[in-house]
């Protein structure tokens, strides 16, 4: 029988490598794109489970909030990729450092 | 009439979505029809603004909605300041050629996006409006498609901004959890209800505040705002240091205030964190900046730290100062990015601190606008930015931090060295050349209008600072 500690344990791992993600990766902007993600469907699993435990339907309604902004998020992410893409002919992570200071 | 509180959200959203259709269909070059238009949803909403503002806060949408005196006023405040953002950027984008009607239409998008934000009343509300607002941003950013530093500083907003939306939402799905409710006075009854000290709602509580510091730009979480402030266009970079820095803090104190009262004192010692480094760090990397943009965002950070003063104080004058230093804040601002508009010439941006050299053989009334403003923003009498920050310190004494207080003073002196540079750069460098600024007349009419402002408020700063208790009485 599942408890809910089972799924918060699985979602907060998730929610660990997304970010783990987003900071070691020094390779590629599409990677970054998908630890994005992954911590919002961590975040998701989240909801899902204390919603389902509480008997409350709120939160799954907020899942589908955070599906549907997640979907034009990544519309936007892959847009501006692409706009990232045709100035610098690349898309890694490393080379996008000319502003400092 | 039950929707009527909704009417300037509703009045906006159907502005922005039908600008969206007469700007495709529009063959003008300049946009005229677009910018228009455009000016004249904002101005309508902030009528209705005004017309439907309530004196008791009235709840909508099954508890989603609150229109409040509060929102009420910072609504107002986004409207007012969202307008003259476009007259700025008009008149830059047409000097640099860049003019398309996405700046018009997506800017109105962010502003429904800060409105509803700071009429939130549930976390559902908080994450949507903010979503609305960021997405806007990203893409504003971008919006120079051949520029490398644009597209650069748009991949770095859009990756930290939706990292920062990810631990928002990881922490509100603990609070969820916690209390079974999304609406945020809900939830503070919940967690006033709890015995002892919950770690779970703290652990919440600490997601929530780290997606907080991201939006609005404390360190530690500040990354992105030197390189998202350089590499956007001026008139971008002058929209998002003002009027979504209202809306963060809208955020602050509806998640903060409305949502986790009871947990004060965890809040408050993390905020405290939180104003210090943003301002020592702020005011320090500052001073050896030498892109003005840089610059500004760096003097940003150490605002965004003042901010939080009033905030942590934890006391409705305390919430009421911070209010006050936020208005005031995105005033300067918006004078300071209006000013670097201003110095640029035809396809030429002027970010430089050396593009200021002269300016007041070139142009002495203008000269005198960035002093007036330069003075406010380092925090000196009678300067509306000297009330700003004495509100706030007040604030932060009577909670009993006096040496918060004078860490902050200290800080504000070190900061005033970089303001006072450009001000010597403007009267006491030779200018490198003589040409004189050349601008539109309703560029020149709302700036001067912009840094007059700032002046003159700062005489009578009980005016505002009554608005804002008054704001923040319930």
């Amino acid at each position: 029988m599942l408890i809910l500690s089972d799924v918060l344990i699985l979602a907060a791992v998730l929610f660990c490598i997304s970010v783990a993600g987003i900071f070691i990766n020094r390779k590629n902007v599409i990677i970054l794109l998908m630890c994005i993600e992954l911590m919002l469907l961590s975040v998701n699993l989240n909801f899902i489970a204390f919603a389902h435990f509480l008997g409350d339907i709120a939160g799954q309604v907020f899942v589908f909030f955070i599906l549907t902004v997640a979907a034009a998020e990544s519309a936007i992410g892959l847009a501006i990729l692409v706009v990232v893409f045709r100035n610098r002919s690349t898309i890694n992570v490393s080379d996008l450092d000319t502003m400092r200071g | 009439m039950i929707w009527a509180p909704l009417a300037p959200e509703i009045a906006l959203l159907s502005a922005a979505c039908l600008l969206l259709i007469i700007d495709t269909l529009s063959r003008d070059e300049k946009r005229r029809l677009t910018y228009w238009l455009g000016l004249a949803a904002l101005i309508l909403s902030a009528v209705l603004v005004l017309a439907f503002s309530p004196l008791e806060p009235v709840v909508l949408l099954h508890g989603h909605y609150v229109s409040d005196p509060m929102s009420a006023v910072l609504k107002e405040a986004i409207c007012v300041i969202t307008i003259a953002v476009f007259f700025y950027a008009y008149d830059y984008f047409e000097e640099h050629g860049l003019l398309q009607g996405e700046f018009f239409v997506l800017s109105l998008f962010a502003v429904l996006g800060m409105m509803v934000m700071v009429s939130a009343h549930s976390l559902l509300t908080v994450y949507l409006g903010l979503e609305l607002l960021s997405l806007s941003l990203y893409a504003l950013v971008a919006m120079h498609r051949d520029s490398p530093t644009a597209s650069e500083a748009a991949i770095k907003y859009f990756v930290l901004g939706a990292l920062a939306s990810g631990m928002l939402l990881y922490g509100m799905s603990m609070l969820y959890g916690v209390t079974g409710t999304l609406e945020l006075p809900a939830v503070s009854a919940v967690i006033a209800q709890e015995a002892g000290r919950n770690l779970i709602l703290v652990f919440g509580l600490v997601f929530v505040i780290v997606g907080i510091a991201f939006k609005l730009g404390a360190v530690p979480f500040h990354m992105w705002v030197p390189d998202v402030y350089e590499g956007s266009p001026t008139a971008v970079t002058l929209f998002i240091s003002s009027a979504p820095k209202i809306a963060a803090f809208a955020m602050a104190i509806r998640l903060l205030v409305d949502g986790m009262a009871p947990l004060v004192s965890d809040w408050q010692g993390m905020l405290i964190i939180l104003s210090l480094l943003s301002m020592a760090a702020g005011n320090v990397i500052a001073i050896s900046q030498t892109n003005i943009k840089r610059m500004l965002a760096y003097s940003t950070i150490a605002h965004v730290g003042f901010l939080l003063l009033g905030i942590l104080s934890g006391t409705r004058t305390g919430y009421a100062g911070s209010m006050f230093y936020v208005l005031v804040y995105a005033l300067m601002s918006i004078g300071a990015f209006g000013m670097v508009i201003l110095l640029g010439r035809h396809r030429f941006e002027a970010d430089r601190l050396d593009d200021f050299q002269g300016l007041s053989r070139r142009s002495p009334w203008f000269a005198f606008i960035m002093l007036i403003l330069m003075f406010s923003m380092a925090g000196a009498p009678p300067l509306i930015g000297f009330w700003a920050k004495w509100f706030v310190i007040k604030e932060v004494i009577a909670a009993g931090y006096v040496w918060l207080a004078v860490l902050a003073v200290t800080f504000s002196v070190i900061g005033a060295y970089y303001y006072l540079r450009i001000v010597k750069l403007m009267y006491f460098d030779e200018p490198t050349h003589l040409t004189a600024l050349k601008a539109s007349q309703e560029m020149r009419f709302i700036l001067s209008l912009n840094g007059l402002a700032v002046l003159l408020l700062g005489f009578m700063p009980g005016l505002l600072m009554a608005v804002c208790v008054q704001a923040m009485r319930m």
